[in-house]
C-alpha cells in the first residue's frame, strides 16, 4: 500500500494569556508527532479529552497552522506536496482531496441554507459543476448517503441527528475526496443510529476508495472500524499499532489503562477494582517531566520520571510504543478469549 | 440449613405510572406509558434507552421535578421511608412533605456537574446548605460533615478543596463533589442520570467504581440512567429497557444480557460494536429507520415501525408484559403467542 499522507515532527503550541495580566504561557498541544497514513486504510486516533487528537486533525487539513513540522500529501500520480508550506491559494486544489466530517452536525451545518445548497456549496466554491451537472452530482451523493431527494429543499433543523450527520458526510464526499478526516463523527449519535452511520462510512469507503483518519474516544467503535490505531496522551503519540496487535497485547501502559476502563456490554465480564485507573489527566500546561504518563503509570520507575521515552518499533514488528519498558511488560489486552488455533 | 432470605421490602415501587405533557395548542403527548419499576435497598436498577425514550422524565417524576405542563394522570410512586409509605405521585411538588424527601431521602446526580452546581458558590458551601436545610444543624457541624463526605468520595485535601469553586475542579472531581452532595443526608434512594456520559473513559471507570463502593457503605438503592449498554453491564443488578415511553423489557441484568427477549433489546445489543479480531469482525446490524416522535407512536407496541418481526396485532394492540423467566418480563406479542402455543 502506498502512503497517502505523512506527518513529520508536527508540533502545535498555543500561547495563552498574552495580555495585560502577567506573562504569556505556552501550551504544547502537540509534541513532535510523526505518522503515516496508507492509502485505503482507516487510521484511528484515540485518546481522552485534551490529548490533542482534534488539534492534530485540524493541523492536518490546515484549518490551523502547525507551529513546527511538516504535513505531506501524496497524490496518486504526482509528486508529494508539502501542505504546511503552501499558501492559502495554493492549498485550494488540495482541499478537494482532503475533507473533514465534524462531530456535531447541528453546529457544522449552516442553519440558513437548504440541504441542496449545503451539499452544492463545495462544488460551487471549487467551480467544478453548474446547472444540470451540479444538480445531478448533488442528488447523486445525497442518494448515496441515504437522504431522499425530495428532502433537498429542507433546512437542517428539519432533520434528526443521524440524518444531519449524513448531510455532513455528503458535503465531504461531493468533491470526490481521497482522504476523509472524521472527527468524532458518530459520538453524538444514539447507538442504533451510530451503527447505521458506521455501516454507511464502511460502504462509502468501499465505493469511493477512500482513506479515513477516524478521530474518536470510543475504543469499541475504533476496534470495529480501524486498521491501525494511534493512541495519544497529553499531546504525545504513546502507541501506534495495527488494531489487532494493539487490542491483543498493548505495549504502552496507557493503552492498557484505556482498554481496562472500557465498559463491556457483558455483565459476566465485569471489571474488578484492581483495574480501576489511577489518578487524573494532568493539566496540559503542567506536563510532567520525563514520560508524560509516569504520574498515573503503575509500572513507573525512576528512569520514567527523568527521561522521556521515544516512540520506537517493538521487537521488530510494526507496533510502535513510547515506553522504556515496552518489551518487558506483559500488558493486558481486551479480547475475550485467546486466539483460536484453527478457524 | 440455608436460611430463606426475607423478601426485601422495596424502597420505591412505581406502579402503572404514565406521564403526559400538555400544550395549549397541540394534542397531549404521552411521554411515559404505564411503567412499573421496583427499587430495593442495596441494589441498582439501570434504566437504559436511546434519547427521547422517557428515561430522564421517569427519574424526574420520582422527585417531582417535572415542568408544570407534565401531568401524572395515572399510577402510583410508593416510597417507603421507614415509617410507612407515601405516594409521591399524590404529593404537591412544592409541598413540605415533598421537599423533605427531595435531596434528603431521595437525591439525584446529573449528567453535567458544571451546569448543575452553582458557579458562584464554593462546593463546600453548596453541600453545607443541603445539610443545614434538611437537618437543622449548625453551619460549623455541617462543614465537618461536608469535609468527611468529600473525603469519602475520594477528593484529596478535602478541607481545602471544600473552598474551591466548581470551575477550579476537573470534570471527574466535580462529579465527585456532586455525588458527595447527593449523599449528604444519607438518602435511601440515589438517582443517577447519565452521571458518567460527559466524562472520559478512565474517569468514568473511577466514578462507577466509587458509586459501587458507596452503595456498599451506605446501602442505598440506586436508579441509574444511561444509554450505554457497557455501563449497564458494569453496574446494574437489574435492567429496564425503555423505548418511546414504554418499558419493553426488564429483569435481572445477567438474564437480560444472556437472553434478550424483546426485538428492541436484541436490536440494541446488535448495534453495539464488540471487541473482536479483524478476522472475526461482523458487520453491525443497525435498527432500520429512526425513533418516531411520541406523537406518532402507534396505539399498539411502540416498536412496531422498526421491528423486523412485526405481525397483525402489533400496530393496534399494546402487548401485555409476558413473564419469560423469573422476574424477567417483556412486552411483545411474539412472546405471548409462543407462550400460548406452549400451553395449548
Amino acid at each position: 500500500m502506498s502512503t497517502i499522507l505523512s506527518v513529520e515532527n508536527l508540533s502545535k503550541i498555543y500561547t495563552l494569556g498574552s495580555g495585560l495580566f502577567g506573562p504569556s504561557r505556552e501550551l504544547v498541544a502537540l509534541n513532535d508527532i510523526s505518522l503515516t497514513v496508507k492509502a485505503g486504510e482507516t487510521l484511528a486516533i484515540v485518546g481522552e479529552s485534551g490529548c490533542g487528537k482534534t488539534s492534530l486533525g485540524r493541523c492536518i487539513i490546515q484549518a490551523q497552522p502547525a507551529t513546527e513540522g511538516r504535513v505531506y500529501y501524496h497524490p496518486k500520480d504526482a509528486a508529494k506536496v508539502e501542505l504546511t508550506a503552501l499558501s492559502k491559494r495554493e492549498l485550494k486544489p488540495w482541499r478537494r482531496d482532503v475533507r473533514m466530517i465534524f462531530q456535531d452536525p447541528m453546529s457544522s451545518l449552516n442553519p440558513n441554507m437548504r440541504v441542496f445548497d449545503l451539499v452544492a456549496e463545495p462544488l460551487r466554491i471549487h467551480r467544478i459543476a453548474r446547472g444540470r451537472e451540479l444538480e445531478e452530482r448533488v442528488y447523486d451523493v445525497l442518494a448515496k448517503v441515504g437522504i431522499p431527494s425530495d428532502a433537498a429543499g429542507r433546512y437542517p433543523h428539519a432533520f434528526s441527528g443521524g440524518q444531519r450527520q449524513r448531510i455532513g458526510i455528503a458535503r465531504a464526499l461531493v468533491l470526490d475526496p481521497k482522504l476523509v478526516i472524521a472527527d468524532e463523527a458518530v459520538s453524538a449519535l444514539d447507538v442504533s443510529i451510530q451503527a447505521q452511520v458506521l455501516n454507511l462510512l464502511d460502504d462509502l469507503k468501499e465505493e469511493f476508495g477512500l482513506t479515513y483518519i477516524f478521530i474518536s474516544h470510543d475504543l469499541g467503535v475504533v476496534n470495529y472500524i480501524a486498521d491501525r490505531v494511534v493512541v495519544m496522551y497529553l499531546g504525545h503519540v504513546v502507541e501506534n499499532a495495527p488494531t489487532d496487535l494493539l487490542f491483543e497485547r498493548p505495549r504502552h501502559p496507557y493503552t492498557e489503562m484505556l482498554l481496562a476502563a472500557l465498559p463491556v456490554a457483558d455483565p459476566t465480564r465485569r471489571k474488578g477494582r484492581s483495574t480501576t485507573p489511577r489518578g487524573e489527566i494532568p493539566y496540559l500546561g503542567n506536563r510532567p517531566q520525563g514520560c508524560p504518563f509516569h504520574t498515573r503509570c503503575k509500572y513507573a520507575q525512576d528512569r520514567c520520571r527523568s527521561e522521556k521515552p521515544a516512540l520506537r518499533a517493538i521487537d521488530g514488528t510494526d507496533q510502535m510504543a513510547a515506553c522504556h519498558f515496552a518489551e518487558a511488560l506483559e500488558l493486558q489486552g481486551a479480547f475475550e478469549a485467546p486466539q483460536k488455533a484453527s478457524a | 440449613m440455608p436460611q430463606i432470605p426475607m423478601a426485601a421490602e422495596p424502597i420505591l415501587a412505581i406502579k402503572n405510572m404514565s406521564i403526559t405533557f400538555t400544550s395549549p395548542d397541540e394534542a397531549d403527548v404521552e411521554a411515559v406509558r404505564q411503567v412499573d419499576l421496583t427499587l430495593t435497598a442495596g441494589k441498582t436498577l439501570a434504566l437504559v434507552g436511546e434519547s427521547g425514550c422517557g428515561k430522564s422524565v421517569t427519574a424526574r417524576a420520582i422527585l417531582r421535578l417535572l415542568d408544570k405542563s407534565a401531568l401524572l394522570p395515572s399510577g402510583e410512586i410508593l416510597f417507603n421511608h421507614g415509617q410507612g409509605t407515601v405516594d409521591i405521585a399524590r404529593l404537591k411538588p412544592d409541598s413540605l412533605a415533598m421537599r423533605s424527601i427531595r435531596g434528603a431521602e431521595i437525591s439525584m446526580i446529573f449528567q453535567e456537574p458544571m451546569t448543575s452546581l452553582s458557579p458562584v458558590h464554593t462546593i463546600g458551601d453548596q453541600i453545607d446548605e443541603v445539610i443545614v436545610l434538611h437537618e437543622g444543624v449548625s453551619p460549623k457541624k455541617a462543614r465537618e460533615r461536608t469535609v468527611h463526605l468529600l473525603d469519602q468520595v475520594g477528593i484529596s485535601g478535602a478541607r481545602e478543596r471544600a473552598n474551591a469553586y466548581p470551575f477550579e475542579l476537573s470534570g471527574g472531581l466535580r462529579q465527585r463533589a456532586m455525588i458527595a452532595m447527593a449523599l449528604a443526608c444519607t438518602p435511601k434512594l440515589l438517582i443517577a442520570d447519565e452521571p458518567t456520559t460527559a466524562l472520559d473513559v478512565t474517569t468514568q471507570a473511577q466514578i462507577l467504581d466509587l458509586l459501587r463502593q458507596l452503595q456498599d457503605d451506605f446501602g442505598m438503592a440506586m436508579l441509574f440512567i444511561t444509554h450505554d449498554l457497557g455501563v449497564v453491564a458494569e453496574i446494574a443488578d437489574e435492567v429496564a429497557v425503555m423505548y418511546l415511553g414504554d418499558v419493553v423489557e426488564q429483569g435481572d441484568v445477567y438474564e437480560v444480557f444472556r437472553s434478550p427477549q424483546h426485538p428492541y433489546t436484541q436490536a440494541l445489543m446488535n448495534s453495539v460494536p464488540h471487541l473482536r479480531r479483524k478476522a472475526d469482525r461482523q458487520r453491525l446490524s443497525p435498527i432500520k429507520g429512526t425513533v418516531p416522535s411520541p406523537k406518532d407512536r402507534p396505539a399498539g407496541c411502540a416498536f412496531t415501525s422498526r421491528c423486523p418481526y412485526v405481525f397483525e396485532p402489533c400496530a393496534g394492540t399494546r402487548p401485555a408484559p409476558t413473564e419469560v423467566g423469573a422476574g424477567h418480563l417483556a412486552r411483545c406479542h411474539l412472546l405471548a403467542r409462543t407462550k400460548m402455543e406452549a400451553l395449548a
